[in-house]
């Protein structure tokens, strides 16, 4: 009893508003932290569970450093002291260490590490730690600005369904502004008010969870279904998880439509590319792998240079790399085009081969350059996390954009080919070469032209696959970049 | 690196030949009693897929060759590396391990990284009576004569990382989603685990088991599962996913909302040398199993991260001074002084000899004092649980007491078998 009532009392000052509570100032702390440093067992644990239920962030931050094995006891003049270890470095022989005061944490200089003893957090005294650490983490994850990170604090405060945190999220919940985390700090209240004494509660926890389509009730909803002692609170549960069913049938349906499309997109990307050099020009491009490595290598050489020149506005590294990455892998494309295979026009064999030459050349050298390992783009802040579109569906803004560009390359290739004089030179040369190049269509210009725009959305396809897989040599042979029939 | 002129390969060439011919005859004692360096293997993939991680294996045992020979070597002889690249081929593992042994008659060979390669060596090393020393964490269910593990038995890394899981402190996980790539580790591991779990009482259905090719990408379907496994809360995943498909599964993992509070990734092919080729922001908060990490906090830790970065910069190898140490590099860095000891006990090379001295060896590795088994040919290790951080290092979250006992053959998969190759030879069934 008494246990559980140091628990109530411990999350009450874990997650109200200012979690201050009545902390002891260092001095009257001491002989706790004597205990702490000397004590046995029990009188340790007793002297962690007292520091943790002040809620003082600052004794917080102590357990944390006990935890993690940073906080030494040292004696001077026949007094012993707690401190916090900070950065180690060695002289000589000798390993040092900078110590810090174990409440304001104000710095008391170098000393050797052999003039310490550890204050070692054995399993037991870990234990005790970590409710209150945990409480004052998801205190802070409560407060945080992003609303994934306060989602899934309250998602947490769901899954462990403590009923002394109830009074806590009640006040969050008033304040929350956030949609998605006003409906995962609502489930967490109903799935607490689930395990209530008062069984009309209990019904009514299960009718809320219903209309919330709460997911994560499932479990604990069964369990009432089968269990309940009244027939009411089994109704209710089963009324609930009949709605929830129904539901999550609906979110699965959307998500795998949604999953098609996204991979169809990829696809398209892909292959856009590939099937307008090989539709108008006949010509089997086997380098369609590499000139999309080439893309995704642009992307990672353009972030690197934000990094280095312009931090700053990293995230907005990717809409410059889009269009460099169209331009590189074009140029490579026209480049290949007026170089080599305009010489093997009309012979299909002859330009695989060349090409599949061409495709070693660009995959050796970006491993020459770059090296054999992968190299790391980063998901720019605004192409990562997902948009909630309704409970229990996530749709992930990478995918979303791949999508969207998608659907941007398909129209506008159509409207290129179909709405413009270049398109209709370009349609001309691919129906009749010899009668357009009679009417003064420069077909050799409008072959390089082509092929540098089919290369371009090769680059292109590359530089938005960075955000979904890979970026290495090899990039062609992984399985999402299948824009070939194996 | 060293330049050879073609004069010295032909001089190298000549003599090699004559030794061929001459060495027949001639008693071998008379090569042991000259001065001349010893040579010891190195059987690393130098290029294809596996490079990426063994290529630092090479690097971290020449430089523990390089300390040795600095300090005069062994028994006043130097060893001269013989580095050869099986190209993460396995048959060509099988051939230069054979060219190792019977060509260039090498003492000892470090080597090997996946399982599969390993297989490929082994009846190579048991015929011709060789020495393999073996780095790396794999599936157990081996006990070979003729090779010494210095890498993690399933009980010291897949069972203690799954029992941290269920613990309280760990966060009393109950349901197990377990994903891995398709190959021969991943399956043994989790078939390990599976049994391990159903021990403990976890029932069949709140165990998932799922495989993806090598270099698999598109991980949005079983993030979509694992989202939907995960939904009742108390879910985990246990990855075995290795290679490149993790930045796509971690990366998606992320996308979908799932976050490491609610349901964490226990990894166990992560270690800070794959991190460094990734954006870590996805991962940041997941956890991983190893027996050593760059950031253990021990002076002969601090000497040995410090002594690589300066080999890597002296060497001109890529990535220079932001290199990492991780825990097979660690494994592969003690073996090699493991043999040295061994060498030095017996004052032979001889590999009978050697073997024998190894057993109960032990040295203080930068993660702590080791020790090797005194019959099964496997390595006392710790057991540390790291959660992964933004740069790429691990903070140490749980570490076993003392030294954990190498069991090759796991008590939930097959408690009737041992090994021990002092009063048994290697694997043996126990009474029951």
């Amino acid at each position: 009893m008494r246990r559980l009532l140091v628990a109530v009392l411990a999350s009450l000052a874990a997650l109200g508003p200012g979690g201050a509570g009545a902390a002891p100032p260092g001095g009257d702390a001491d002989p706790l932290l004597a205990d702490l440093a000397t004590g046995s067992a029990d009188q340790r644990e007793a002297a962690v569970t007292a520091l943790g239920q002040t809620g003082d962030p600052r004794w917080l931050a102590l357990l944390g450093a006990l935890r993690d094995g940073a906080v030494f006891a040292r004696t001077r003049g026949g007094r012993t002291e707690v401190v916090v270890a900070g950065t180690k470095s060695t002289r000589g022989d000798e390993d040092l260490v900078e110590i810090q005061s174990a409440y304001a944490r104000a710095s008391l200089g170098v000393v050797a590490v052999a003039d310490l003893a550890e204050v070692a957090a054995d399993r037991r005294l870990r234990l005790a730690i970590k409710p209150f650490l945990d409480a004052e983490e998801v205190r802070g994850q409560l407060r945080d600005a992003d609303p994934a990170v306060r989602r899934a604090a309250a998602v947490k405060l769901g899954h462990q369904a403590s009923p002394a945190a109830a009074p806590g999220i009640e006040a969050t919940l008033a304040a929350e502004g956030d949609r998605w985390v006003r409906h995962a700090l609502a489930e967490a209240l109903a799935l607490i008010h689930l395990a209530d004494p008062d069984p009309a509660r209990r019904a009514a926890a299960a009718r809320r969870l219903g209309e919330l389509r709460s997911m994560n009730a499932v479990a604990a909803l069964q369990r009432l279904a089968a269990a309940a002692a009244s027939a009411a609170e089994r109704a209710a549960a089963a009324r609930a998880l009949k709605r929830i069913e129904r539901w999550t049938l609906l979110t699965t349906s959307l998500e795998t439509a949604f999953q098609g499309a996204s991979l169809a997109s990829i696809l398209v990307l892909m292959a856009l590319g590939l099937a307008i050099v090989f539709g108008l020009m006949a010509v089997i491009n086997m380098a369609h792998g590499e000139l999309m490595a080439l893309g995704a290598y642009s992307t990672f050489v353009v972030q690197n240079w934000f990094r280095a020149v312009a931090p700053a506005s990293l995230d907005l590294y990717f809409l410059v790399a889009l269009p460099v990455a169209f331009l590189v892998a074009a140029a490579v494309g026209v480049a290949l085009e007026r170089g080599v295979i305009r010489r093997l026009y009309g012979r299909p064999l002859e330009t695989l081969l060349l090409t599949w030459g061409a495709s070693l050349i660009i995959q050796q050298g970006l491993r020459l350059w770059f090296g054999a390992a992968n190299v790391d783009v980063a998901a720019p802040r605004w192409l990562s996390g997902g948009l909630p579109v309704m409970v229990g569906l996530t749709l992930p803004w990478n995918r979303l954009f791949i999508i969207g560009l998608a659907a941007v390359a398909v129209i506008a290739m159509y409207a290129l080919l179909f709405r413009t004089g270049a398109g209709l030179r370009i349609r001309a040369v691919t129906q009749n070469r010899a009668m357009s190049a009679c009417l003064g269509v420069r077909a050799g210009a409008v072959d390089a032209v082509t092929f540098g725009l089919g290369a371009g959305l090769a680059g292109l396809a590359g530089c938005a696959l960075t955000q979904i897989g890979n970026v290495g040599p090899s990039a062609r042979t992984t399985s999402s970049t299948r824009s070939w029939w194996w | 690196m060293t330049v050879y002129s073609r004069r010295d390969f032909l001089k190298g060439s000549l003599a090699a030949g004559a030794g061929l011919t001459a060495g027949v005859g001639l008693p071998r004692i008379l090569a042991a009693q000259a001065k001349d360096p010893i040579k010891i293997g190195v059987l690393h993939s130098l290029s294809g897929t596996m490079a990426i991680s063994e290529v630092s294996l090479r690097d971290v045992v020449l430089m523990a060759v390089e300390e040795i020979n600095e300090k005069g070597g062994v028994l006043g002889r130097k060893l001269q590396p013989v580095v050869v690249d099986p190209a993460s081929n396995w048959d060509l593992f099988a051939e230069k391990a054979k060219q190792l042994l019977l060509q260039d008659k090498v003492a000892v060979v470090f080597g090997c990284w996946t399982s599969v390669s390993r297989k490929s060596v082994l009846p190579v090393f048991e015929n011709n009576n060789g020495l393999l020393f073996y780095p790396v964490q794999y599936e157990g269910e081996e006990c070979s004569k003729n090779v010494f593990y210095t890498g993690a038995t399933p009980n010291q890394q897949l069972i203690p990382a799954a029992e941290y899981l269920m613990s309280k402190e760990g966060g009393g996980y109950k349901k197990f989603y377990l994903l891995g790539t398709d190959y021969v580790f991943p399956r043994t591991a989790n078939k390990i685990l599976r049994a391990y779990l159903r021990a403990k009482g976890v029932p069949a259905d709140s165990i998932e088991e799922e495989y993806t090719p090598f270099n698999h990408q598109d991980y949005q379907t079983i993030v979509g599962k694992i989202k939907r496994f995960a939904s009742g809360g108390n879910a985990a995943v246990l990855s075995t996913i290795n290679g490149d498909s993790n930045v796509p599964f971690y990366k998606e993992f992320a996308n979908q909302g799932l976050r490491s509070e609610n349901a964490p990734i226990m990894a166990f092919s992560v270690a800070e040398d794959e991190l460094r080729g990734m954006d870590t922001s996805a991962l940041v908060g997941h956890l991983a199993a190893w027996n050593y990490y760059q950031s253990v906090d021990t002076p002969q830790n601090r000497k040995f991260v410090q002594a690589f970065k300066a080999y890597a910069k002296k060497q001109n190898l890529p990535g220079g001074d932001r290199r990492v140490t991780d825990d097979p590099m660690e494994a592969a860095y003690f073996g090699v002084h493991i043999w040295k000891q061994a060498v030095e006990k017996t004052r032979a090379t001889d590999v009978d000899a050697v073997r024998k001295a190894v057993y109960g060896q032990e040295f203080v590795a930068p993660g702590g004092k080791i020790k090797m088994d005194e019959a099964n040919h496997h390595t006392y290790k710790p057991v540390l649980i790291g959660e992964i951080l933004k740069d790429g290092q691990f903070k140490i979250v749980s570490r076993s007491k003392g030294l954990v006992k190498a069991e090759p053959w796991s008590e939930y998969t097959s408690p009737d078998k041992g090994c021990d190759w002092v009063k048994h030879k290697g694997t043996y069934q126990k009474k029951a």
